[in-house]
């Protein structure tokens, strides 16, 4: 019997084991997949918590619910991969050999490795929303608060879904006019990027959203600690903002049990081969997802795409055969602008978002970069296929690979 | 592909002027890169231009302040003091290298 390891069951690995069981015999493959949460989170769905537009229980389901039949789930905490030995052990001892491995443990916030910020005020008037319990208790926060400064902060890059803090931004101005006291909050948009977004052409349209919007936008900001005294956010060159309200994202990390096996870089992501997902250190590890190093998007939609190609690239690869699938890096992410519409980015490793129409199969064509209704709703119906298509490994008519079909090549500068 | 001229040789750069041919830098020219955005080099300075050219060989991208924090050993708000406001993309100019990746 050969042995497929699967570590993490979010997205990508859900989607892995899915897709690779139908592909490999069971009378020759045993799948093992490890995950310590018993709940499966759509994690898309944190952005909406908050302002009450999803209620918890339309975000979380049982985890053993989408792994398939002749896949083995191990509930339970891993404490470290010994390549060596080609071994997993969990946290309780147990120990897990396989012949191939695909992490998949995806990245999480960690507040504690910024100065002051899990410090005093943490979830009083620091609040963030990539964890559901933040999500949870900025949804309290927000019950009662109604005026004052709101500073919205990304720490630093790479972030899971870059453009969660623009929407969330969006989404708090349009939530401050339902409720009638706009002119009461101040919001202040602050990031390490030079511009609102990593890539210069939706920079330059999500800026003038928030212009539109009376955001502020603080860019090029450093953050070194957070001052629970005088209630300000400090940057390493020493800009002060202060706050009555943040919401901060944290550095993302991915997990602690990476750097202690020596597989991670210095943010606990695996260096890989960005078009096949393989370990540059280990020639049967490869790692899916947020969990890798590869420089395009954390996000669901990355993940989805990849997985696309990675089962068929697998299944080539354990026969000793060369992988033909080449991943270009393809995402693509819908952006909730407020007052019930939104906007669709596209792009890869080396095109811009682009202004346009996407071919999405049925309801498309869709605009792109630009605001529209049809935009907001494809986002909320995404949330059904997550659950009944997309994890379950099915077929979504999106091409992984991206497309210029429809695109206009947009004027950056 | 936009070509300059510096210190009488033709050196390849993208439009805001960072190096894009790894082999056309050496420490003469990264001396002119930095006198041109008015950094006065000193050995704690080029000891990191140094690990980020060395960084870059290795993994084929520029390193991050925080890379070269946890790799390199030099603490973020040092790398401020050295290379005032911008230090990530100062420090990838004087050293001939691309812009850190703008993550995504």
């Amino acid at each position: 019997m050969r042995r497929l390891l699967v570590l993490g069951a979010g997205t990508a690995g859900t989607m892995a084991v899915n897709k690779l069981r139908p592909r490999l015999p069971e009378s020759e493959w045993e799948i093992t997949i490890v995950e310590q949460s018993a709940t499966h989170y759509y994690q898309p769905g944190y952005l909406f918590l908050p302002f009450g537009i999803y209620q918890p229980k339309q975000i979380v389901k049982p985890t053993a619910h989408f792994i398939p039949k002749g896949v083995t789930l191990v509930t339970g905490e891993i404490d470290v991969v010994k390549p060596e030995d080609n071994t997993v052990v969990l946290a309780d001892g147990t120990a897990l050999e396989y012949d191939y491995l695909v992490i998949a443990t995806g990245t999480t916030p960690r507040p504690e490795e910024t100065p002051g910020m899990a410090g005093d005020e943490w979830r009083k008037s620091v609040h963030e929303f990539y964890s559901f319990d933040g999500a949870m208790a900025l949804t309290e926060k927000l019950k009662s608060w109604d005026s004052g400064r709101l500073v919205i902060h990304v720490t630093e890059m790479p972030i899971k879904c870059p453009v969660a803090p623009l929407e969330f931004t969006f989404l708090a101005d349009s939530f401050f006019k339902k409720k009638g006291v706009r002119d009461k909050v101040e919001i202040t948009y602050v990031t390490p990027l030079p511009g609102a977004f990593t890539k210069p052409v939706s920079a330059k349209a999500l800026g003038g959203m928030l212009e539109d919007r009376g955001i502020a936008l603080e860019s090029d900001f450093l953050i070194e600690r957070v001052d629970t005294e005088k209630k300000a956010i400090v940057s390493f060159d020493e800009r002060e903002i202060p706050f009555d309200l943040l919401v901060t994202i944290p550095l993302n990390m991915g997990a602690d049990y990476v750097s202690k096996s020596g597989l991670g870089d210095e943010l606990n992501y695996v260096p890989v081969d960005r078009e096949t997902f393989l370990s540059k250190a280990h020639d049967n590890i490869f790692a899916v997802g947020d969990a890798s190093d590869i420089p395009t998007s954390k996000a669901g939609s990355v993940a989805h795409f990849a997985m696309d190609l990675f089962p068929e690239n697998f299944v080539r690869y354990v026969d000793g055969k060369a992988m033909t699938e080449k991943f270009d890096g393809h995402a693509n992410c819908f952006i909730e602008s407020g007052a019930g519409r939104g906007m669709l980015l596209d792009f890869n490793y080396e095109t811009e978002p682009l202004t346009g129409t996407f071919p999405y199969p049925v309801v498309g064509p869709m605009r792109l970069l630009k605001e529209t209704r049809l935009n907001h709703f494809s986002k909320l119906a995404f949330r059904w296929v997550y659950w009944h298509v997309l994890l379950r490994g099915r077929h979504l008519p999106i091409s992984s690979h991206m497309s210029m079909a429809g695109k206009v090549p947009a004027q950056d500068s | 592909m936009p070509v300059t001229t510096l210190l009488d040789r033709e050196i390849h750069v993208d439009d805001e002027g960072f190096l894009t041919v790894y082999d056309e830098w050496d420490e003469a020219l990264g001396a002119e890169l930095a006198n041109q955005i008015g950094i006065e080099m000193t050995d704690e300075h080029w000891s990191l231009i140094r690990f980020l050219r060395e960084d870059f060989k290795e993994k084929g991208e520029t390193a991050t302040t925080r890379r070269v924090q946890a790799v390199g050993g030099v603490p973020t708000k040092r790398q401020f003091e050295l290379f005032p406001k911008k230090p990530a993309k100062k420090m990838a100019y004087i050293a001939g290298l691309p812009k850190p990746h703008g993550c995504v």
